[in-house]
């Protein structure tokens, strides 16, 4: 836990659901993180959290509905020094119990990058999406 | 994400410069994938990477075996700071041949 204390803020962004979306997510994380005064490395690991989750996104949800047109939002939150990370999209309904990463000591290319949210985060929680959504993914962590 | 391939004897070094994510992991199989099957030691040079994503670590452990199914081997070199720490998160620092 950061004895800094952040102020409170929000802010979101809208995304293309595609590959080369991912590093102006990034880009957006890092200057909301820089506004936020979060030190750097935790910066870099919030940020590798937060693209993972999109990546999924791009990966999974939309896996089968290829639309260059198609949005997913990305919204960062800070209250009271709890970091709240949503995610919105459009996609295939994400079923919570089917997202699990690999065993980590069974080393094979993919499945990690659910690890490392799991790792990086206090919570991850996958709640109702609301219309027009029909994935909300949040993530969070105290600071 | 850019690359150069140098060569220098058995080994062959590829410099990869800039972010490697699911954007660029087939562009980084393109460059890496021949280097490995040519039989040649490989040294990964990530000095100028500083950024890498779950797909670049998935690029790294295919990399990594499929050099010992050529009975060769990846050689990572110069690993920045933060890719290092994402290298550690996902326990392949003792897998994975670093220097």
């Amino acid at each position: 836990m950061s004895e800094i204390a952040h102020q409170d803020h929000i802010e979101k962004k809208a995304f293309l659901v595609n590959s080369s979306s991912l590093k102006e997510v990034r880009t957006f994380c890092r200057e909301v993180f820089e506004k936020l005064n979060i030190q750097e490395d935790l910066k870099d690991e919030l940020v590798l959290a937060i693209a993972e989750a999109a990546q999924n996104i791009v990966k999974h949800a939309f896996k089968n509905s290829a639309n260059p047109t198609e949005l997913m939002v990305v919204q960062i939150s800070c209250e009271n020094n709890k970091l709240q990370i949503a995610f919105y999209d459009r996609g295939t309904p994400v079923d919570p119990k089917k997202v699990k990463h690999r065993e980590i000591d069974n080393v094979k290319p993919g499945g990690l990058g659910t690890f490392f949210i799991q790792e990086i985060m206090d919570a991850v929680e996958f709640k109702d999406g609301k219309k027009p959504w029909i994935n909300h993914l949040v993530l969070t962590k105290q600071l | 994400m850019s690359y150069k391939v140098t060569e220098e004897g058995n080994i062959s070094t590829v410099h990869l410069d800039g972010e490697i994510d699911m954007d660029v992991t087939e562009k980084a199989k393109e460059i890496i994938f021949p280097v490995i099957d040519s039989g040649k030691e490989v040294h990964l040079n990530l000095s100028q990477v500083q950024y890498m994503d779950s797909s670049g670590i998935s690029v790294l452990i295919e990399s990594h075996q499929r050099a010992l199914e050529k009975s060769t081997k990846v050689i990572i070199k110069d690993v920045s700071k933060s890719v290092l720490k994402v290298i550690m998160m996902a326990k392949l620092e003792q897998i994975l041949n670093l220097e």
